[in-house]
């Protein structure tokens, strides 16, 4: 998994995080930026007039009902503040790392290439296509592919993982990002950003820029919200119309609470935090989103593509079982295997001889007196070997060995061949091993899956998203290694053409795609998947074609980037339904209050019992005061996504934030109205 | 209430369901180039129609286009409304000799049958011509085939893909104009008459009654207007007193069947819709929705109904249904049902007198039309509306599962959701809006006719009928005041048109979109879930807006009568 | 589409709806009302034309329609709010807590009470003291018919248990005994009535 990140620290609880949010809570007071958002200005101005009808009912010496009034718009104005500093808060976070970004990104200088000189220049005077020369200990001024020679770099800055990793002109790992650090070794970089338009330019502003940029979603849920509060606006005014006509004269303050207390404050005030603590989270998982959208189409992708290699498996194949031929014992053949991949230092090597200790609790054979002679691997005898005393053992592609020997006798040929084509067809690779001029067996090498891989395909396939395995293997192999995944579909034999195909048709049909890339060949594809997550390690023209950047270039962590996409929008819709329900007990708290005095029968609706109009009224700004801060934990977590299918998800939502908001805020009420009486916070008439 | 009361509710019910099959697959012949056994009279006809209008029938419009075609419509509809009414004294087929209906109420009337409220500040039989009504009986037809043609380009919009155009107005009006309204119409005319409703064009009769008085009974073409009237969920009858006049309707039987060929149509759409989405299960989805509200909401009626006004019981001594203003051979079931069936569907045809409903009895008969109408609701308007907040619902709960949300595999975007947004607020800013306007000035009040919470109920009423295109009405409120017949004017229009702008505008959006199959990913918008989010979504947007109004009017009433409280002074 | 084709899109629409809308009005207006009276004048004169009720060349009412029966020879039908006028049809349109409808109530009562002299308070059927929906209903509910049965046939001399046996004859059952409220026509019983009594004087 991801290393640990410096910047990671910085908790949501973190001390001085939590001063600078109390801080900027009172910041953003401004009207100017409270109008963007229409909900949370509705009630600014609610506290603002609330306010001036206190101080107005004190200087009348009408005491009681000004500090009744007075009471309400100081929870009013919390309702406020505990909104903006739930949006501070998240904002915060988001700073404080961008803030360690920008600490890297200190002044260098590089040397330029004109001509046949080399000139010393500021790095942000480095453009698109300038050539510049790195060496050990320098600071790479701007991102750029290396076009010649290779060289260790620390990319930890980026990253926080500190393992230095080698980058090399040519090939899939020529991309360098500007900030990191030359370790070794010196190399010549063609830099492919003006300034400003870095890689950590960019990363920098995005996550400063998180609260401005809003989603498709979140705009849509914004009008939503927006257009609530308008109506219960007009139904606020209407009803000091229709109390006027019951003959009721409403006070104001009333009013401005009652229409707090409808507007989807909840939702309203938590809205940001939730938008901007997803990119947070996405960042913690060590995944740079290039836009919200990128974030939200996650969680809608209806394809994934997975490489085989490296991501489904360990991306080497293993010795999985000894096959001898009639007459041959399972223990020598494992011997003689043993021998022979004494000097093989491949993970396929390494896997005979683990396999054979572990079976068959063989040890390294004595050497003799003679030393061994080892038979490298050669593409041309596609074989290798060692001789050792008596034993002259050989290993490789089967038709080689068996030339390698002169050929196998016809009674054992039937049995080699159906081994060799029984492994085949369960998508190994059979690597046959002869002794002494005769071939004695076949070792089985296959693909291993990666541990706990089945499982995640699991979870991912209930949640309705379908599977897709590409590999370069024939379609057999695939669909043994897909079938063993659990993967639906695979994609065999995929080249660069094939997968940038398959992603169109996929899209064609209505469905979101989203894949992982790291080659240059990549890039098309990536840039038509709706979701495309390139590996840091991969090169700039896969990084330009992606929306996600994995700075860990842990492939398998697609699944994480979709399920972050879910439960972001999984939060926004469970405290919608959670802040709408809500509106139900604070109406049956405050409707009772506002017209018993003229319909005496209306006590009927105070199911609660609260103990007067003013406590209940009180009790229900401030429990639509509190639920905020009370919320912001989840908003910044998010709610919790299992994967399993959408009913079911649904109904479990349903059930916790549509009935718990409908009947949480009677109890939250109600316990308030009895602290509210015992203090003696309002008057009792 | 009574188990033959209930009995027969149920057997109502069950009725409602065995045709949504039928009636929704007869749709679906009639607009989707099926075969029907009307066609070899009424193709010829088709046919000649569309070269009298100079229509293509093969050419397809974009939604605004279509947008325009109706509005085009109904304008010219309106266009030749209102100067028949207000030369009726000078036009033929005025045996009575009725004078010119006055301007502001020629206004008010010609926009209700326009707009399919039938909304009436007049006394049909004191008031119109038989010319005057044969006219209005022309927009009775032309209203619910508007509203049809409707939804059909909202459907279309839903369950095409990739496309742009949503069909062509004015076929989809000529085909339900012909294979729907008027053979229905003309069967169920004649049941009408056979069951007592009169049709002739002679004067009103002049009777000595048994004691030796004068009474004038009127006549006309009174069963081809109420067979449309109630087919098409048109609601504006041929007397004052609608449906609960003997002539209108002579018997249980006539009313039973009245009752039923009003939700024909609007049930059958569920059924077609679920039809053209290819699963018929989305549209069983809408139905039961529907239909689970409007069951609560009627025995909600008939047991207050039943229970009665327990200042009347405690006068006459024994507990006594609610008879006041409710026809004696339609009883306290039959009034209750029809009531509640009628303010659903966006009908508002009456058989009992709303204004002296109980007060709860008038809170279902208000929230049927305060939640948009979407319970039931008439030709078109009923599923469309229903289909805004299956787009709101599918947005929340799209949501809660973590995807953005998708109806029939097509996203709702903000666009949808401004849309359906915009449908929320139109009819609330109106009825709250124009009701408050009405409790606070002189000429709003002046028309209010009960006293106390029973008065905002009439003015709260009128607005919602009016938005709703229900045209039924709390009877006392002066309706052809001219305060009311402006502002219940504007409400009928705005209730209509500028709803259709938004619904179209989705449908003109969705149209485009591509169909993303469906997955255990997708959010299943066809079962018991979907059906409970819809109805949880609209009882709690409806109940939210609405209840400090509610509070103030029917809930302070309900409770005052428990209490044996009168309001305005006891006289004597 | 240029401006003129656009302008040239919206006449012609224009155009097709006063054509369309002139066509529909024809059928739907004329074509089809005529028809459906043609058709009714042929299939079911009585009931197109009203169901009137006509004796000795007189017509003297509509089965459909209520009179208003004031005399206490007749049994008497339901308040209305228009005192029985047919060509203005309305009700009452009183709320539950209006107190004129509450003073109604109990003034229609004590006309029961007083025309029914015996008639106990709790036996009064609510269908005769609340007033109906039409102004015309022309049914009351059998209670309320067999309350009246003593005075009448005190009224006009007759004994109370032919009057019951004719009040039996009359009474009208549920639609499909499901739909609707037993009750029984007043004008036709009060007709019925008159021929027992024996034709003459009708006129009270």
């Amino acid at each position: 998994m991801s290393a640990q990140m410096s910047r990671k620290k910085a908790s949501a609880f973190d001390r001085q995080l939590i001063w600078r949010a109390l801080g900027d809570s009172f910041h953003k007071l401004s009207p100017a930026w409270m109008v963007k958002n229409p909900v949370m200005f509705v009630v600014e101005v609610g506290s603002a007039l609330s306010t001036v009808v206190a101080i107005r009912l004190y200087a009348q010496g009408q005491i009681p009902v000004a500090d009744f009034t007075m009471q309400i718009a100081v929870w009013l104005w919390l309702t406020v503040l505990f909104a903006n500093f739930a949006e501070a808060l998240a904002e915060g976070r988001g700073h404080a790392q961008a803030a360690a970004l920008r600490g890297t990104k200190v002044s260098a200088t590089a040397k330029r290439q004109k001509g046949s000189i080399w000139e010393e220049v500021a790095a942000t005077e480095l453009r698109r296509g300038d050539v510049v020369m790195c060496s050990a200990g320098d600071l790479i001024p701007s991102d750029g592919t290396v076009i010649k020679g290779a060289a260790a770099i620390d990319e930890s800055a980026i990253t926080g993982e500190s393992a230095p990793v080698i980058r090399e002109a040519g090939g899939d790992k020529s991309a360098v990002t500007g900030g990191t650090r030359i370790l070794s070794d010196e190399v010549w970089i063609e830099v492919t950003a003006n300034p400003g338009e870095t890689f950590l330019d960019r990363m920098i502003g995005l996550i400063e820029g998180a609260v401005r940029q809003k989603t498709p979603n979140e705009i849509a849920l914004a009008i939503l919200l927006a257009g609530l509060t308008l109506i219960f606006v007009v139904v606020v005014m209407t009803t000091e119309a229709f109390a006027q006509y019951s003959g009721l004269h409403l006070q104001l303050v009333i009013l401005v609470a009652l229409l707090v207390c409808l507007a989807p404050t909840t939702i309203g005030g938590l809205l940001s935090a939730i938008g901007i603590s997803g990119m947070d989270r996405l960042l913690r998982h060590n995944v740079l989103a290039m836009s919200g959208r990128a974030i939200e189409a996650a969680g809608d992708v209806n394809v994934i593509m997975l490489d085989k290699t490296g991501t489904l498996t360990y991306g080497n194949r293993m010795a999985t079982e000894f096959m001898p031929l009639p007459g041959v014992e399972i223990r020598d053949l494992a011997q003689c295997a043993l021998i022979a991949s004494l000097a093989d230092d491949t993970p396929e090597g390494r896997s005979i001889v683990a396999l054979a200790k572990e079976q068959f609790g063989l040890e390294d054979p004595q050497s003799g007196s003679e030393p061994p002679v080892y038979h490298p691997f050669t593409a041309q005898t596609r074989m290798s070997g060692v001789d050792l005393g008596a034993h002259q053992v050989r290993k490789g592609a089967p038709d080689a060995v068996a030339a390698y020997v002169g050929g196998v006798p016809a009674e054992l040929e039937k049995a080699l061949t159906e081994i060799v084509e029984g492994i085949a067809h369960q998508g190994g690779t059979p690597l046959a091993v002869a002794d002494g001029g005769r071939v004695i067996g076949v070792v089985h090498l296959k693909d291993i899956v990666k541990v706990g891989i089945r499982d995640r395909i699991a979870a991912i396939r209930k949640s309705g998203i379908r599977t897709v395995m590409i590999t370069g293997d024939n379609p057999i192999t695939a669909r043994t290694i897909a079938d063993e995944v659990g993967i639906d579909e695979c994609l065999a034999q995929a080249t660069p053409e094939k997968k940038l195909e398959y992603i169109e048709q996929q899209k064609a049909e209505g469905y979101l795609v989203a894949m992982v890339g790291d080659g240059t060949n990549d890039a098309p594809a990536l840039a038509a998947a709706d979701v495309a997550v390139a590996m840091n390690s991969g090169t700039s023209a896969a990084r330009e074609a992606a929306n996600m950047v994995d700075l860990d270039s842990n492939p398998i962590k697609l699944i994480d980037i979709v399920e972050i996409g879910k439960q972001i929008l999984i939060t926004r819709g469970a405290l919608t339904t959670f802040s709408i329900a809500n509106d139900v007990a604070k109406y049956f708290a405050i409707l009772p209050a506002m017209f018993v005095p003229i319909f005496p029968g209306l006590e009927a609706l105070n199911v609660m019992h609260l103990t007067s109009p003013e406590s209940a009224v009180l009790s229900a700004v401030i429990f639509n005061a509190l639920i905020i801060p009370m919320l912001i934990p989840l908003a910044l977590r998010g709610v919790r996504y299992r994967p399993q299918s959408a009913a079911t998800t649904l109904r479990n939502n349903l059930f916790v934030y549509g009935l718990g908001g409908l009947f949480l805020p009677f109890i939250g009420i109600k316990l308030l109205d009895m602290m509210i009486t015992a203090l003696g916070l309002v008057a009792l008439r | 209430m009574t188990l033959v009361g209930i009995g027969g509710i149920v057997l109502f019910l069950v009725v409602v369901t065995l045709v949504v099959k039928p009636v929704g697959l007869y749709l679906y012949n009639v607009f989707d180039g099926g075969r029907t056994w009307l066609d070899p009279v009424l193709a010829p006809v088709e046919r000649a129609i569309y070269k009298v209008g100079g229509v293509n029938p093969a050419k397809e419009m974009r939604w605004t286009e279509y947008l325009f075609a109706l509005l085009a419509f109904n304008l010219v509809g309106f266009v030749l409304l209102y100067p028949v009414l207000r030369l009726q004294g000078v036009l033929p087929l005025n045996p009575q000799h009725l004078p010119a209906v006055g301007a502001h109420v020629a206004w008010n009337t010609a926009v209700s049958f326009v707009t399919n409220t039938n909304w009436q500040a007049y006394g049909g039989e004191s008031t119109l011509s038989y010319l005057s009504q044969m006219w209005l009986t022309v927009q009775q037809f032309l209203s619910p085939i508007t509203g049809l043609a409707m939804v059909l380009a909202l459907i279309r919009g839903l369950t095409r893909k990739n496309a742009t155009t949503l069909g062509n107005f004015w076929v989809d009006l000529t085909r339900a104009f012909l294979w729907i309204a008027l053979p229905v119409a003309a069967v169920a005319a004649l049941v009408l008459i056979a069951l007592g409703t009169p049709q002739n064009l002679a004067p009103y009769t002049i009777v000595h009654t048994l004691q030796g008085a004068k009474q004038i009974l009127p006549q006309g073409p009174v069963a081809s207007m109420t067979s449309i009237m109630q087919f098409g969920d048109n609601g504006g009858g041929y007397f004052n007193t609608n449906a609960g006049y003997p002539f209108e309707t002579p018997n249980a039987a006539s009313l039973m069947f009245q009752l039923t060929l009003g939700f024909l149509v609007p049930v059958g759409l569920t059924y077609y819709f679920g039809k053209k989405a290819g699963d018929t299960r989305q549209g069983w989805t809408i139905f039961a929705a529907m239909m689970v509200m409007f069951m609560f909401g009627v025995f909600v009626t008939y047991w207050a109904e039943a229970a009665g006004n327990p200042i009347v019981s405690h006068l006459l001594q024994h507990a006594v249904p609610n008879m006041t203003g409710k026809e004696t051979r339609f009883g306290v079931a039959g009034s209750s049902l029809f009531e509640t069936g009628t303010t659903a569907v966006s009908w508002g045809s009456t058989a009992a007198a709303n204004d002296s409903f109980t007060p709860i009895g008038s809170l279902i008969l208000l929230f049927n039309m305060m939640s948009g109408e979407v319970i039931i609701g008439a030709w078109g308007v009923g599923l469309i509306g229903m289909l805004a907040f299956a787009i709101l619902a599918v947005f929340l709960a799209g949501l809660m599962v973590g995807r953005t949300p998708e109806y029939l595999g097509k996203k709702i975007q903000a666009y949808e959701v401004k849309m359906a947004t915009l449908a929320m607020i139109v009819p609330t800013f109106v009825i709250l809006g124009f009701a408050a306007w009405a409790v606070s000035s002189r000429g709003g009040v002046s028309g209010i006719f009960n006293p106390g919470p029973q008065g905002l109920s009439e003015v709260l009423y009128a607005f919602s009928s009016g938005v709703g295109n229900n045209g039924s009405a709390m009877g006392g409120l002066n309706a052809a005041s001219p305060f009311y017949t402006w502002t219940v004017g504007f409400a009928m229009l705005i209730g209509r048109f500028p709803m259709y702008i938004p619904a179209l505008a989705i449908a003109g959006s969705m149209v485009k979109k591509q169909r993303v199959p469906p997955s255990i990913g997708t959010f299943p918008t066809n079962g018991w879930l979907f059906g409970l989010l819809l109805i949880g979504t609209v009882v709690i947007v409806g109940a939210l807006v609405f209840f400090p109004a509610l509070a103030l009017g029917p809930l302070a009433e309900q409770f005052a009568m428990q209490a044996g409280h009168l309001f305005g002074g006891v006289p004597k | 589409m240029s401006d003129m084709q656009k302008q040239a899109g919206v006449i012609r629409h224009l155009w097709t709806a006063l054509r369309l809308a002139v066509v529909f009005t024809v059928i739907a207006g004329l074509i089809y009302p005529l028809v459906i009276t043609g058709l009714g004048q042929l299939l079911f004169p009585a009931q197109a034309n009203g169901s009137l009720i006509v004796q000795n060349g007189q017509v003297v009412g509509s089965a459909l329609i209520g009179q208003a029966f004031t005399s206490p020879r007749f049994f008497q039908g339901r308040p209305s709010a228009t005192g029985y006028a047919a060509n203005a049809s309305s009700a009452s349109n009183l709320g539950p807590t209006n107190p004129t409808l509450i003073s109604d109530v109990a003034a229609a009562l004590q006309g029961v009470l007083a025309a029914n002299p015996g008639l106990s308070v709790a036996r009064v059927p609510v269908d005769l003291v609340e007033s109906s929906d039409s102004g015309v209903d022309p049914d009351i509910s059998i209670q309320a018919a067999l309350v009246q049965v003593p005075r009448v046939a005190a009224q006009n001399g007759l004994s109370q248990a032919i009057v019951l046996a004719l009040v039996k004859s009359q009474e009208r059952g549920r639609f499909l005994g499901l739909f609707g409220a037993p009750h029984v026509n007043v004008l036709e019983l009060n007709l019925k009535l008159e021929a027992l009594v024996g034709g003459g004087g009708g006129q009270g």
